[in-house]
């Protein structure tokens, strides 16, 4: 052992070691790099304990899990929990939810993003563009129940603000937070008040390569602002709107937990559940360990499918795809 | 560019920055409104519908927020765990990205693969709970911060910037007898400090606002963070159709409600600046290498 560590040693200090290690003895090689292997170790238990144990717990979705006999013992049920869960008659009602938060946020917040980033675009006023910037990135940084809870004060029957205003203008008495009706377009009200203005910053980081040239060409030929933005603007921006969007439809079935959760009261159920909170509530809270693994395997596979699908149809369509 | 404004134009420019404006403004109007409100007196809050200046000053609700015990406890809670768990994500994060920046090492692709591969799939909510109740760490804090201890993205653009820095910086040191952990504490992460900076800025807001973990791993309500506690205060107490209600609970006062918002709020906003510049960055440095 000693010896080819010398010799090791000794070609080190004398050339650029970076090249030829790789082909020596490994013994050779762990001894040199024993430092590094040993700084590797720490997050090379973390990801073996937290990241890669829980994909080996996943099987208990094909399983009937028992606490005490643990994911190794507990029989196979084979693909029974996907079976009654695709039965139940909470899956229809689960997908239709997730779905139509999907959509709301999609048709909704995301053309707001980009409407917003055009119309940002368009100031030449520096201070006012930074103050407007600065203003509306501020509710991304906050968590949801910083959100929600502000949603309950602004909301509340008869003594919060927004409701009082309603009463006073239009004689209306909404109950925002119960009355399932009012759950979709708080949603996403909270959802682009938190992140419409962050979601800016990609379309406007595209925007400001766009050449500049071309605008003067179109303004000499006489193009107005509008026929300027839809002309020139849009279309050089267009691969980024297509990255977001595939990103967009990728995550579609994470309808945010933590968001989801603090809204849903018990008057609101039938329109609240999704993936996500159905999960924690019929996983966490009844026990009910492997269907719950189940649904979420099915979740996250429905993810996968989601993103290399509209990748490919990205690429069909002639458009540069995400990869 | 020449501006050559039309005046179909201007007026667009004069619509555009009164709109813009006005969004900013009414992105700000719940915190001010909430802002305000926690200074008031609870009679003021339940007379006038909207406010973003009190007609009488009180520190009354901050008093009673400051006195109560479950608050103090989350509030100091909150900002140790904070504390620990960005630190133990920096520890883990850089000992890790380092070894990982030196294209020689071997068996590093299989492990950047695997650190990869755990960014596309994860397992899931139940499978990671049934993990920390097996190691014996719910109600611990530790569960807050060991399962998110490594950002397999924020690792990946950590090696990267290791790996950009030049290898004579570490050469030198190799040839005055500098060990690898000598090199990475005296030399590169003194250069790193303000990648550094940034990723335990981001660190430390995302567990500072993280709800979820708490919800899943501490049970018992004398070990809640501010999120949870928040939750507790601000939901009205009819409203929480899912679980963990006290028969005995009162509704508090509004004023108190807008005092723990103000106080979970106020770390996000002192370092919003810095928050604004740097993420503003990374998000970008993320979507053009990732």
């Amino acid at each position: 052992m000693a010896a080819p560590v010398v010799e090791a040693e000794a070609r080190a200090a004398n050339r650029p070691p970076v090249r030829e290690r790789k082909n020596g003895r490994f013994s050779v090689h762990f001894a040199h790099y024993k430092w590094l292997y040993l700084l590797l170790l720490p997050g090379v238990v973390y990801f073996a304990v937290f990241r890669y144990a829980p994909m080996y717990g996943v099987s208990i979705a094909f399983k009937d899990y028992v606490p005490f006999l643990g994911v190794n013992g507990s029989p196979w049920v084979g693909v029974q929990n996907f079976t009654d869960f695709f039965a139940n008659p909470d899956f229809p009602r689960l997908l239709g939810n997730t779905l139509i938060l999907a959509f709301l946020n999609l048709g909704i917040a995301f053309p707001l993003t980009i409407v917003l980033a055009l119309l940002l675009n368009e100031v030449r006023l520096s201070v006012l563009k930074r103050t407007v910037q600065t203003l509306v990135y501020i509710p991304h940084f906050l968590s949801w129940t910083i959100v929600a809870s502000l949603s309950f004060l602004l909301f509340a029957l008869d003594i919060g603000p927004l409701f009082q205003f309603l009463n006073n203008v239009m004689g209306t008495n909404i109950d925002f937070l119960s009355d399932p009706a009012w759950f979709r377009p708080l949603i996403v009200l909270q959802d682009i008040w938190k992140n419409t203005g962050w979601g800016t910053i990609i379309f406007l980081a595209a925007l400001a390569t766009v050449d500049q040239d071309q605008y003067e060409a179109a303004i000499i030929d006489g193009a107005g602002r509008f026929r300027r933005v839809w002309h020139i603007t849009l279309p050089a921006i267009r691969s980024t709107i297509i990255v977001m969007l595939i990103l967009a439809i990728g995550q579609m079935l994470n309808t945010g937990f933590e968001q989801i959760y603090l809204m849903t009261n018990a008057l609101n159920r039938e329109v609240a559940d999704v993936f996500d909170t159905y999960v924690y509530f019929v996983g966490i809270t009844q026990g009910a360990y492997s269907y719950s693994t189940a649904v979420g395997l099915f979740k996250s596979l429905v993810g996968i499918v989601l993103i290399f699908g509209t990748n490919w149809l990205a690429k069909r369509f002639n458009q540069s795809g995400l990869f | 560019m020449k501006i050559h404004n039309t005046r179909g134009g201007r007026v667009f420019d004069a619509v555009n920055y009164v709109f813009l404006a006005l969004i900013g403004i009414i992105t700000l109007l719940p915190f001010v409104y909430v802002f305000a409100g926690s200074f008031a007196t609870e009679a003021e809050i339940t007379r006038r519908a909207f406010f973003v200046w009190p007609e009488k000053f009180t520190l009354g609700s901050y008093e009673y927020i400051f006195a109560t015990p479950a608050f103090t406890r989350a509030l100091v809670t909150t900002i140790l765990v904070t504390a620990v768990g960005t630190l133990v994500q920096l520890a883990f994060t850089v000992t890790m990205a380092y070894p990982l920046a030196k294209k020689s090492l071997r068996g590093r692709n299989v492990i950047l693969s695997l650190v990869v591969f755990a960014m596309v799939f994860s397992g899931g909510m139940i499978p990671t709970f049934l993990l920390v109740k097996d190691l014996g760490l719910l109600n611990s804090y530790w569960a807050l911060i060991l399962p998110a201890a490594i950002n397999p993205f924020s690792l990946i653009i950590i090696k990267n910037f290791f790996q950009e820095l030049p290898a004579e910086l570490e050469e030198s040191a190799k040839m005055d007898g500098a060990t690898e952990i000598g090199i990475l504490w005296r030399i590169l992460l003194p250069l790193s400090k303000p990648v550094l900076a940034t990723f335990a800025l981001f660190y430390a807001v995302g567990i500072w606002n993280d709800f979820m973990s708490p919800l899943l791993y501490l049970s018992d309500n004398s070990k809640w963070t501010l999120q949870m506690y928040l939750r507790q205060v601000t939901a009205a107490s009819d409203l929480l159709g899912t679980g963990n209600v006290d028969p005995n609970y009162i509704p508090p006062e509004q004023g108190i409600k807008f005092a723990v918002i103000v106080v979970a709020t106020l770390p996000i906003l002192i370092f919003y600046p810095f928050l604004q510049k740097h993420f503003a960055k990374g998000m970008l440095i993320g979507s053009v290498k990732g």
